[in-house]
């Protein structure tokens, strides 16, 4: 409760540009969407987030595998097609319905329940920030209640993060590799886990759009 | 807070299904690849959780290193590289490893720190220091400096750079911390890979250095010795930020990229215990990517430079 009380004192501007009117959002099974994707990822993730509704019900947090440097144009090259707000969050940012965090560059992007952390440890499957850390946590914190959607990609990395959700009882969603820009990293988490939904690129949108729809009929 | 997650978890179901513990063999959470039954692995990762939550207390009550403060999501990932570095399938065998001998203590130690760091790591915050922090510092006779959590010392040793080439290492002492008595004696030596210095000698130019990086070490095939004139002034001991209290106080304190593998009471520690220890008007550097906005501290300082963590105690 604390930490609740502590974010009220955050400047309202910076509250204002974030949050919807709450009665607009509808109520979804999902708390929590993760994606990742590395090669090909970001024409991907740019097809994806403009197709989600301004009213979507759910965090979301993104790897996207990207180089060192800091001032990537990332944010804004996704901030410009969606219509929910676009993070690189600071540690410890709470988690907000209907806001897009993005992994910042050289970070690890954790999830603990309610907010994220950032972590320098070593790279990942030779990647900082690592899709599995971003999966692996997520599961860890949000069990049932986190979808995890693996993009194209040209590595391994995703695979175990997949796995760990799918122990756990979230939802499990892989771009289906035959029409993915690059299909090895759907193909590492196919084989390995029993993905429940292998869908194209619009499949995977109409899919999470299918999410406020749920919410909305309760 | 917190418990409002965990109760949302509990409505989800799954606490309500944990079984009793049954006579059959233990199995840990890594040791099973993949289990398609999420109930199943409700149980194995309790398991875990708890395993954790004993290694943790053990080690706290046997040689008082508290590691119990620490953020459950990064930490889970290192205790497991930990288990992996000692070659066990389990947390219990790491326990009773790590409790019987002193050496898989301190390796355990090292593994749980993140030793990620670089000479001029982030160039634009010495820049900062360079243009905003060290004009105010030399306002005062004699200058100390903390870095907690210096790690190998690389950071270390670029302030000393950096205050060196603004004429001020002479009236300055920077007293460096970490909890990892391994790498403490590390940083000390001020060795390091040669092959890394082309990395750092760019780094150094990005952070605004003014001159020759060559002439601040001294190089035989593999290594780069810090020259001896640069370590002067610096002083490494061993503090451990969960329990130690303040021993100074300091015009500039450095602690970045370590808070954020703190959970909340033990982050409220540590910001109090920077508080106290810096003079009003005093800098805190934290990482660029971590912020006072989410700390009950916030009030206490204004931003000098918000977007690379740079603080200044105000009241």
């Amino acid at each position: 409760m604390k930490a609740a009380a502590k974010l009220e004192a955050a400047p309202r501007a910076e509250r204002g540009a974030a949050m919807k009117p709450p009665r607009e959002r509808p109520r979804a099974d999902y708390d929590l969407v993760v994606i990742g994707a590395s090669l090909g990822g970001v024409a991907a993730l740019r097809h994806l987030l403009a197709a989600l509704p301004a009213a979507f019900p759910a965090a979301i947090a993104i790897v996207q595998h990207r180089r060192h440097d800091a001032d990537s144009p990332l944010p804004q090259l996704l901030g410009a097609v969606s219509l929910l707000p676009v993070r690189e969050p600071r540690d410890r940012e709470r988690l907000e319905p209907g806001v897009v965090y993005l992994g910042p560059a050289g970070y690890h992007l954790l999830v603990e329940p309610g907010w994220l952390t950032l972590s320098v440890e070593g790279p990942v499957s030779w990647a900082r920030p690592s899709i599995d850390v971003l999966f692996e946590s997520a599961a860890d914190a949000y069990r049932r209640r986190v979808v995890a959607v693996l993009l194209t990609g040209s590595s391994e990395d995703g695979a175990a993060g997949v796995a760990a959700v799918a122990r756990r009882g979230g939802l499990t969603v892989v771009e289906d590799p035959g029409s993915a820009h690059s299909p090895v990293s759907p193909a590492a988490a196919l084989q390995r886990t029993k993905v429940r939904h292998v869908l194209p690129l619009e499949g995977i949108g109409a899919l999470l759009c299918g999410m406020v729809k749920v919410g909305a009929e309760r | 807070m917190e418990s409002d997650e965990r109760s949302v978890l509990a409505a989800s179901g799954h606490t309500a299904r944990r079984r009793p513990p049954t006579g059959e063999p233990r199995v840990t959470a890594v040791s099973v690849p993949v289990i398609a039954d999420a109930e199943g692995a409700d149980v194995v990762d309790d398991l875990e959780e708890l395993e954790l939550d004993l290694l943790l207390t053990g080690i706290a009550r046997r040689w008082g290193y508290d590691f119990r403060g620490y953020s459950p999501a990064s930490l889970r990932r290192r205790v497991r590289k930990a288990m992996h570095n000692e070659g066990v399938r389990s947390l219990s065998a790491l326990q009773e490893r790590v409790l019987h001998r002193p050496e898989a203590l301190q390796r355990f130690i090292t593994a749980l720190s993140v030793n990620v760091t670089g000479m001029f790591r982030d160039p634009q915050v010495y820049r900062a220091l360079r243009r905003q922090v060290l004009p105010m510092l030399r306002t005062y006779p004699f200058v100390r400096i903390w870095h907690a959590g210096c790690s190998t010392g690389e950071e270390v040793y670029s302030m000393a750079i950096l205050l060196h080439e603004e004429g001020l290492l002479e009236r300055c002492r920077i007293y460096a911390t970490d909890l990892s008595d391994d790498l403490l004696q590390r940083a000390r030596r001020g060795v390091f890979p040669l092959r890394d210095m082309q990395e750092h000698t760019a780094a150094y130019h990005r952070a605004g250095g003014k001159g020759d990086f060559s002439t601040y070490y001294i190089a035989d095939h593999q290594s780069a010795i810090l020259r001896d004139e640069l370590r002067r002034h610096l002083v490494f001991s061993q503090h451990n930020l969960v329990s130690d209290s303040s021993f100074n106080e300091f015009q500039l304190i450095l602690c970045r990229n370590v808070l954020i593998y703190f959970s909340e009471p033990l982050r409220e520690r540590v910001h109090r215990l920077f508080y106290d220890s810096l003079v009003n008007f005093g800098i805190l550097a934290l990482g660029i990517r971590e912020s006072m906005r989410f700390t009950p501290f916030a009030d206490r300082y204004e931003p000098l430079v918000e977007s690379l963590g740079l603080y200044r105690r105000v009241r």
